[in-house]
């Protein structure tokens, strides 16, 4: 089901990536060494270079198929207990302005226009909102609303429950790359 | 993670630095560790700590699945409560299932699914469908105005 091809196949539409990039991204998705010069220890487990990893990993930060190297928190565990996702029903025509809108309160930390799926699902924009607790978040939206004049546009406040998985996304590497 | 251990000003440092990003260079934690104003080894021991405990999920790269030529998506199954841990684990079998949460909302099972290919999306909820013998509603994104998620600790 996964291999080399599926992967070469894809990825030309988007940005190639060739079996050293796919090696590294293999080597460094668990995450990086922690030693003094981790790209000199990626760059020996694949066989190559550490100036050769340095300037791939630039080349995937700069496009784009590395969204960013860091850390990753584990929200709820620093305290971050109310994660809510805010739909809101837009008209087709203004979305975009929302949604450009929305992103410069520094609060939302994602956002996103989804489909509607009618006539069960009626909201067409998506934001999160991470809180210390419930009545922090649901400040927060009221101040959207105020802000941004929402009082006629339905929205719904979707707190999460329980977490049944949390994790990156994992790619998946065919096996004879390794 | 059984040890309760609080954070110190040093270790919400990190954390609040590195989740916008890591130097690339020969000396990346030194270089880190300067901006913070602490030692390589006492950055490179404090992920450790940080990571061993549960407060980091990973240190590395975040990757986009769809500018890597993968597929990615938000689902929705609306399930009684009674059900749910049950669907949620259905769901959960799917190794291409990255998050799944609850949420309080008549449509209650929300995950985030990446695939290598765009087109097992459909693939994976169709099977998970039939599997449950629920709707899957997907909501794919249409257009993205921000993803920044970052959280001062």
């Amino acid at each position: 089901m996964k291999t080399a091809a599926n992967l070469a196949l894809a990825a030309p539409s988007r940005n190639a990536l060739d079996a050293i990039d796919q090696r590294l991204i293999a080597v460094i998705q668990g995450g990086l060494p922690l030693v003094s010069r981790p790209y000199q220890e990626i760059a020996r487990r694949i066989g190559t270079s550490e100036a050769e990893v340095i300037t791939r990993l630039w080349r995937m930060l700069s496009e784009d198929t590395i969204k960013r190297l860091g850390v990753v928190v584990r929200h709820r565990k620093l305290g971050y207990r109310a994660n809510a996702m805010v739909v809101w029903d837009v008209p087709d025509e203004t979305v975009d302005a929302l949604g450009y809108r929305l992103r410069r309160f520094d609060f939302i930390t994602l956002c996103y226009q989804r489909p509607r799926r009618l006539p069960e699902w009626s909201y067409n924009l998506f934001c999160m909102i991470h809180g210390r607790d419930r009545a922090k978040v649901l400040a927060r939206v009221d101040e959207l609303v105020e802000r941004c004049r929402l009082q006629d546009t339905p929205h719904e406040v979707l707190f999460s429950g329980r977490c049944f998985k949390q994790r990156g996304a994992v790619y998946q590497l065919p096996a004879e790359a390794l | 993670m059984s040890e309760r251990r609080p954070l110190d000003a040093v270790d919400r440092a990190i954390i609040n630095r590195l989740q916008g990003g890591f130097p690339i260079g020969e000396r990346p934690f030194a270089e880190a560790a300067r901006e913070l104003e602490i030692g390589e080894s006492d950055l490179i021991a404090r992920l450790d700590r940080l990571l061993q405990e549960g407060f980091l999920t990973r240190f590395g790269p975040l990757y986009d699945a769809q500018q890597m030529g993968g597929g990615l998506t938000l689902a929705a199954i609306e399930v009684s409560e009674s059900e749910l841990e049950a669907v949620a684990d259905q769901v959960n079998a799917h190794p291409e299932i990255a998050h799944n949460y609850s949420r309080n909302h008549p449509l209650n099972l929300w995950f985030v699914l990446a695939t290598e290919r765009p087109e097992q999306i459909a693939e994976v909820l169709s099977q998970i469908a039939t599997e449950t013998g629920l709707a899957v509603y997907d909501f794919p994104k249409e257009e993205e105005f921000f993803i920044g998620l970052q959280l001062q600790v």
